[in-house]
């Protein structure tokens, strides 16, 4: 497979171009363009309303968008009026959407399913594993989480923390090359946010290439490569967290910061 | 005639007006959750013309009183020359009439389960059928148990309409010895059984209601 | 030469509008008295003294748990047994009235029930008595919780009317069996459809907007 290489010579993972998305006559997304390369951490904030998780969202094709280009490790699996990026085939398509994992805000875990049973259903009638070797993947990746006790726990015995433990070892089981985050610690009670905050910063020390839309911005103070913040249906800023947090000149990010932090107290 | 003696002379013959209120029932049943889900299914992702019968269907059947359907079928039918044999004919009036409630249970419950659980369906890969068979209809049958349930106790009470059809169910068999005999034992008998039957059944689903939302 | 649809329908009219307007008449009896009564009921089952709710559990039981035709059946040929002979028509609304008002009666008592603990508090809180707290606080939202469930009782009383039939008097639909059975032919069976089709689906529509206006702060 031909990789994109960059000048530097990193290796571009995700890369959305000129990316328009409207539901009806709402315009969420207005021309985006964004890379992530492999190994990165990425740290979206903004304001709510902004088009932070839509843009996480179509880049699964949760949101099918209107204009633009999306293209997963040299796959183009999407293609709106962009002539110059031909769609890749259908199973093309499908092999590179299994390579990127989701973990949801409100977790989506199966409810008549045990903690276990949520994570090898995936590996074992998706990627047709056989059932012990998914069962053992399963128990490793909730090991990885911290959840060895819980294998056989339903979701409704579980605390929103472990629910969402569980929701990121039910992605890791699929060996994804990139996970997305859509707000994963915005349902928690504070004190389970930490949790799975931990987990989180697990995975970006084992260089797991992740986007994570956030609320918290410690978290993406201390575990992002680059804070991307949208507002206005657009990105504004993209930027190391050291240059983003301390040295911010615009002015509407600053206000934004000033919130969220007098906020915190 | 004292009491005691009565009831054991017309015991006898009440139970097997039982036994035929029974096998209508169970007759009735047995194709009506197949059905249901079936036609639900249908009803949400069949071909068009599938999806415009299958609600006229639920419509024309929701619609109009049971007694109606069975009327048409008994007494309609042979007119236009249709002879089914009357326990048959009565059997596929009720479940049919079952049928289109469950349907419309079903739907609704496949309906009311959470937009969430397709889209983490999605992003693990999973296909249609995989989603809809291993994650959705599941949940949504236990959404439908509690009004499914009531229906199948709806049902047992509704099996009392073939006494209107001459059928020798427990309600015809009731009327038959009170108008013989002159007295109302036969009634309060026949009173007892429904009783019985239909408390058994709320404690039999409450049970299965409890350990089918076991997860919860 | 066999007359056609219309013809045949026309030359049997009065028939059919006579078990019709029996059909009416008995439905919305037993809706105006339905409304009422089962709200009182679900109170006392509620809130009542003990010996009362017993009465009262005991009569939901049996109307609920028994075939409605097999209560008519006994009401209508059993009572006379008894030496009680009432008028054909006292009996049959009696009896409608008995088992509709038992499952609307449950319908209202499960509103009222699953009120938040916290609005009774709050009443107290405001001292209000519980007179005022069941009427203006609890009653009015029970109101729009058991609607959807209260439209579709109003539906099933409506198609129930037919049961009357069984007991031989003059309904719609007893009226068009013997059409069919003296005539044989069916068209008085598709005009008695096509009535309760229409008034059904009428009141589903009529009942889906009545639900949407009063959900509305849901």
């Amino acid at each position: 497979m031909e990789l994109t290489k960059t000048k530097n010579d990193r290796e571009v993972m995700i890369r959305m171009i000129n990316i328009h998305k409207s539901f009806g006559d709402v315009h969420v997304l207005e021309g985006v363009n964004l890379n992530v390369y492999r190994g990165e951490v990425i740290a979206v904030i903004g304001p709510s309303g902004s088009g932070k998780s839509t843009l996480l969202r179509c880049i699964n094709k949760l949101e099918l968008i209107n204009e633009g280009a999306i293209e997963i490790e040299g796959t183009i699996i999407e293609s709106v009026n962009m002539p110059d990026y031909p769609v890749a085939s259908n199973q093309q398509v499908k092999a590179s959407l299994g390579k990127t994992g989701m973990v949801f805000q409100n977790f989506n875990l199966f409810p008549h399913m045990t903690a276990l049973q949520n994570v090898i259903e995936a590996p074992i009638h998706v990627k047709k594993i056989k059932k012990e070797e998914a069962i053992a993947l399963g128990k490793r990746q909730l090991d990885r989480v911290g959840l060895s006790d819980k294998y056989d726990a339903y979701p409704s015995k579980l605390s929103g923390g472990q629910k969402q433990r569980v929701a990121i070892a039910r992605a890791l089981a699929m060996s994804p090359d990139v996970i997305l985050f859509d707000e994963p610690t915005s349902a928690l009670d504070p004190e389970l946010i930490g949790e799975v905050l931990d987990v989180i910063k697990k995975l970006a020390e084992e260089r797991m290439t992740m986007i994570v839309v956030t609320h918290e911005m410690s978290f993406a103070k201390e575990i992002s490569d680059r804070v991307i913040f949208m507002d206005n249906r657009n990105i504004v800023a993209d930027s190391p967290p050291d240059e983003f947090f301390n040295n911010q000149e615009h002015p509407r990010i600053k206000a934004f910061l000033e919130k969220m932090l007098s906020n915190k107290n | 005639m004292a009491l005691l003696d009565y009831v054991t002379t017309i015991l006898p013959q009440m139970m097997i007006g039982l036994g035929t209120t029974l096998e209508m029932y169970f007759a009735s049943l047995i194709l009506v959750l197949p059905l249901g889900v079936i036609f639900a299914i249908l009803k949400l992702m069949g071909p068009k013309p599938v999806r415009w019968i299958l609600n006229v269907y639920t419509w024309a059947w929701r619609g109009t009183p049971l007694l109606l359907q069975l009327f048409i079928v008994i007494y309609g039918f042979p007119v236009i020359g249709i002879n089914l044999p009357k326990f048959l004919a009565a059997a596929g009036v009720f479940c049919l009439n079952m049928s289109a409630y469950v349907t419309e249970i079903m739907r609704a419950a496949i309906g009311s389960v959470d937009k969430g659980q397709y889209e983490a369906c999605k992003v693990l890969g999973m296909s249609y059928p995989q989603t809809m068979l291993r994650v959705i209809i599941p949940q949504s049958f236990r959404i439908a148990l509690p009004p499914t349930c009531n229906e199948a106790i709806n049902l047992i009470k509704d099996t009392a309409l073939v006494s209107v059809i001459n059928l020798m169910d427990v309600t015809r068999t009731a009327v038959i010895i009170a108008n013989r005999d002159f007295r109302i034992v036969s009634y309060i008998i026949a009173f007892i059984i429904f009783l019985l039957l239909t408390s058994f059944m709320v404690k039999v689903f409450a049970y299965l209601e409890k350990k089918a939302t076991a997860y919860d | 030469m066999p007359l056609g649809f219309f013809d045949y329908i026309a030359e049997n009219m009065p028939l059919i509008l006579n078990g019709l307007k029996f059909t009416v008449k008995l439905w919305v009896i037993v809706v105006v008295v339905m409304l009422p009564l089962s709200t009182l009921c679900a109170i006392a089952k509620v809130s009542g003294p003990k010996w009362l709710r017993k009465i009262l559990n005991v009569y939901t039981w049996i109307f609920r748990g028994s075939p409605l035709i097999l209560q008519l059946y006994l009401a209508y040929f059993g009572l006379p047994y008894l030496g009680i002979v009432l008028e054909p028509m006292t009996v049959v609304i009696t009896v409608f009235i008995l088992c509709v008002v038992a499952y609307q009666t449950e319908i209202v008592r499960g509103g009222i029930l699953s009120t938040d603990k916290g609005q009774y508090e709050a009443c107290k809180a405001l001292g209000m008595s519980y007179g005022q707290t069941m009427l203006r606080v609890v009653i009015p939202q029970t109101v729009r919780k058991i609607l959807p469930q209260t439209c579709s009782e109003v539906i099933v009383a409506f198609k129930d009317t037919c049961l009357v039939s069984a007991i031989g008097l003059g309904d719609l639909l007893r009226s068009a069996r013997e059409l069919v059975i003296g005539d044989l032919r069916v068209d008085a069976f598709a005009v008695v459809l096509v009535f309760y089709l229409l008034v059904s689906s009428i009141l589903v529509l009529v009942f889906n907007k009545l639900e949407k206006k009063y959900s509305v702060y849901v």
